[in-house]
C-alpha cells in the first residue's frame, strides 16, 4: 500500500465528510416539489435527523427519507450529527409502507457516518429497528432507490440501502464502518485511519466495480445540477414501475443474493 | 541457631506438584465473577451461582440439544479473493478451534419428532463475526428451509460484522434478510436464540428478525459496543445494559429460556406452528 493511495482514500473520506456537501434538506428542495414533511414513527418518538415526507418529482408523486447532518454544531447536536435514533429507523418504515400502500415509490437519500450509539438508542432497540427495514423492506412492493450523498457507514446506512438501485454521489463513501473505526478495531491505532480507508475500498469507482452500487452519479452542489439528477431520477423511477411486483421483487432478491 | 520448622519445597518439586493439578479443574463465570469447579456447570456448561449459559463450540451445542443432526454445506469456506496473511491464520486457528469452516454450523435437526432447519454460530469463530461465506450458509438454510416448508431455528452468537470482509460482509445483512423474509413470505416460522454475545450486524439484522426471539440467561444482545458508547457519548453505562434481561424489559425478546430447558420449549413452540389448513 502506497502512501499515495492512502492520501486519495483518505481524500475522498474528507471530501465525503466535506461541510460543503449539500445539505439533504436542501437536495430534497432542489429535487422535489411542494415537499410535505410527514413526522414521527407512531410508537412514542421523532427523530430530528431523519426526514421523511411526501411530494413531486416532475409529475411523480413520491416519498422521500433522508438521513440529515447538521450545519451548524446546534443543528448537529439536535441531529445526533446526522446519526439516527431507532426512531428514526421506525418513522422511515413506517412512510415506506405507507408509500407502498399507495404505490409510491421512494426516494432514500443518505449521508450518515451510522446508527447513533447511545445508551437510549439501545434500550429502545437499535439493532431490531434496523433489522426491521431490512426485512420488510426486502418485501416491499414498490420501488426503492437509495442514493449515498454523502458518508454511508454500517448498518445505519444499509437500513436505507436495501432496495432496487443504489447510487453513489461522486464524492461519497460506503463501507462496513468509519475508516477511524476499523483503525481502531483492527490495529488499536485510529490514527492509522488513512491506511483503513485504502483496505475498506470505500470509493464509488470500488464499489461500482464490486457491484454494491450500481451507479455513480455527478457531484450535485446547486439547483441547476438537482435537475439533471432529478431527470435521471424520474427515469429510473419510471422503469423500475413499469415492472410488474413480483417481478420488481425478485430482481431486488437476486440483487443481494449475489453478494 | 533454631531449626526451621519446615522445609520449603524446591522450585523443581513445586512444578511437579502443580503438574499434578488437572487443567482447567475450576473456571470463573465471566458474568457474576465467581469461581467454580468445572463439573458444577453440568453438561449444559451453565454458571452454578447465576445461571449464566456459558460460552460453547456450535458443534457441542447441536449434541447437547438436537436428537438428530445432519450437517449441510459443511465444506463452504472464506473465500481465497481475502488474502491478507492476519487474516488467513485467524481463519486456520478457528478452523482448528471448531472443527468448523466458517462460524456458523447449519442443518437438518430433530428435536422430539419435529423436523426443522437449524443453524448454531460459533463463538470461538472469529466471535462469531458475520463473514461472506457464514452469510451465504444462512442464506441457504432459509432458502432450503422454504423450499421444504420447514421451520427455522438459530441460535446467533456474534460479535458483528467480520471486519476483514469490508463491505461484503455489510451485505451479507442484506442477503440473509432477502432470504428471512421469502422465508415469512411463505408463512414459515422462524425462531432466533439470541447467546452471548449477540451484537453488532447480526443483531440488526437477522438475530432480530425471528417470529419468536428466545435468548439464553445474561447473554449480551445489543447493537453498538459498550466502548464505541462510553468513548462517542461519554456516557456512564450500568452494569445489565444490553443483558438479556434488560432487553427483554424494553420488550425486544420474547422470552429467556435456561439452556437446559431449551429443548423442552422449543419442541413446543414447533408443534404449536405446525401449518394449519385455514377455514374457507
Amino acid at each position: 500500500m502506497t502512501t499515495n493511495q492512502q492520501h486519495e482514500a483518505y481524500a475522498a473520506v474528507q471530501a465525503a465528510r466535506s461541510t460543503a456537501k449539500i445539505q439533504i434538506q436542501t437536495l430534497i428542495d432542489d429535487l422535489i416539489a411542494d415537499f410535505f414533511p410527514l413526522h414521527g414513527d407512531r410508537a412514542g418518538g421523532d427523530d430530528p435527523a431523519v426526514i421523511g415526507g411526501i411530494g413531486q418529482l416532475a409529475d411523480l408523486p413520491i416519498t422521500v427519507v433522508g438521513i440529515q447532518k447538521g450545519r451548524t454544531t446546534q443543528e448537529n447536536i439536535e441531529r445526533h450529527f446526522g446519526s439516527a435514533l431507532p426512531e428514526g429507523y421506525r418513522k422511515s418504515l413506517r412512510l415506506m409502507k405507507e408509500a407502498a400502500k399507495f404505490h409510491r415509490p421512494v426516494l432514500a437519500l443518505i449521508n450518515t457516518p451510522g446508527a447513533f450509539p447511545d445508551k437510549h438508542s439501545e434500550d429502545f432497540g437499535q439493532g431490531e429497528a434496523i433489522a426491521r427495514c431490512l426485512l420488510e423492506g426486502m418485501q416491499l412492493p414498490t420501488p426503492i432507490l437509495s442514493v449515498i450523498v454523502g458518508e454511508a457507514g454500517s448498518g445505519g446506512a444499509l437500513a436505507l440501502a436495501c432496495g432496487d438501485d443504489i447510487w453513489m454521489f461522486e464524492h461519497s463513501t460506503y463501507s462496513i464502518l468509519s475508516p477511524e473505526g476499523y483503525a481502531s478495531i483492527m490495529w488499536k491505532d485510529a490514527t492509522r485511519a488513512p491506511e483503513a480507508a485504502v483496505k475498506l475500498g470505500l470509493t464509488p469507482k470500488e464499489l461500482l466495480a464490486e457491484h454494491i452500487v450500481d451507479r455513480v452519479i455527478t457531484e450535485v452542489t446547486n439547483a441547476a445540477q438537482a435537475k439533471d439528477l432529478a431527470t435521471a431520477l424520474h427515469a429510473r423511477f419510471t422503469a423500475l414501475m413499469a415492472l410488474p411486483t413480483a417481478e420488481l421483487l425478485a430482481r431486488r432478491q437476486a440483487r443481494y443474493r449475489k453478494f | 541457631m533454631l531449626q526451621p520448622k519446615f522445609t520449603p519445597p524446591t522450585p523443581a518439586e513445586l512444578a511437579k506438584r502443580r503438574s499434578a493439578i488437572p487443567d482447567r479443574l475450576t473456571q470463573r463465570c465471566p458474568v457474576c465473577g465467581k469461581t467454580f469447579f468445572r463439573f458444577q456447570a453440568g453438561r449444559f456448561m451453565i454458571c452454578p451461582n447465576c445461571g449464566y449459559a456459558l460460552r460453547i463450540t456450535a458443534r457441542k451445542r447441536a449434541k447437547l440439544l438436537f436428537d438428530r443432526f445432519a450437517e449441510t454445506h459443511k465444506d463452504i469456506t472464506v473465500p481465497d479473493r481475502y488474502t491478507d496473511p492476519a487474516y488467513r491464520e485467524k481463519i486456520a486457528q478457528a478452523k482448528k478451534k471448531t472443527k468448523l469452516k466458517e462460524s456458523v454450523l447449519t442443518g437438518w435437526a430433530t428435536i422430539s419428532d419435529q423436523h426443522f432447519a437449524a443453524g448454531i454460530m460459533d463463538p470461538f469463530f472469529i466471535m462469531g463475526s458475520l463473514g461472506s461465506a457464514t452469510g451465504e450458509k444462512i442464506t441457504r438454510l432459509f432458502e432450503e428451509a422454504t423450499a421444504a416448508k420447514a421451520p427455522v431455528v438459530l441460535f446467533t452468537t456474534s460479535g458483528g460484522a467480520r471486519m476483514q470482509e469490508g463491505i461484503m460482509s455489510l451485505m451479507q445483512m442484506a442477503k440473509v434478510s432477502a432470504a428471512v423474509a421469502a422465508h415469512s413470505a411463505a408463512g414459515l416460522l422462524y425462531i432466533t436464540v439470541l447467546c452471548d454475545p449477540t451484537t453488532g450486524g447480526v443483531t440488526a439484522s437477522f438475530a432480530m428478525q425471528g417470529d419468536i426471539i428466545l435468548a439464553e440467561p445474561h447473554a449480551l444482545v445489543g447493537f453498538a459496543g459498550r466502548r464505541v458508547i462510553e468513548q462517542t457519548i461519554h456516557e456512564s453505562l450500568p452494569n445489565d445494559f444490553q443483558r438479556a434481561e434488560t432487553v427483554l424489559q424494553h420488550g425486544f425478546i420474547d422470552a429467556i429460556v435456561p439452556r437446559d430447558q431449551q429443548k423442552d420449549v422449543l419442541a413446543r413452540l414447533l408443534r404449536w406452528h405446525q401449518p394449519q389448513e385455514a377455514a374457507v
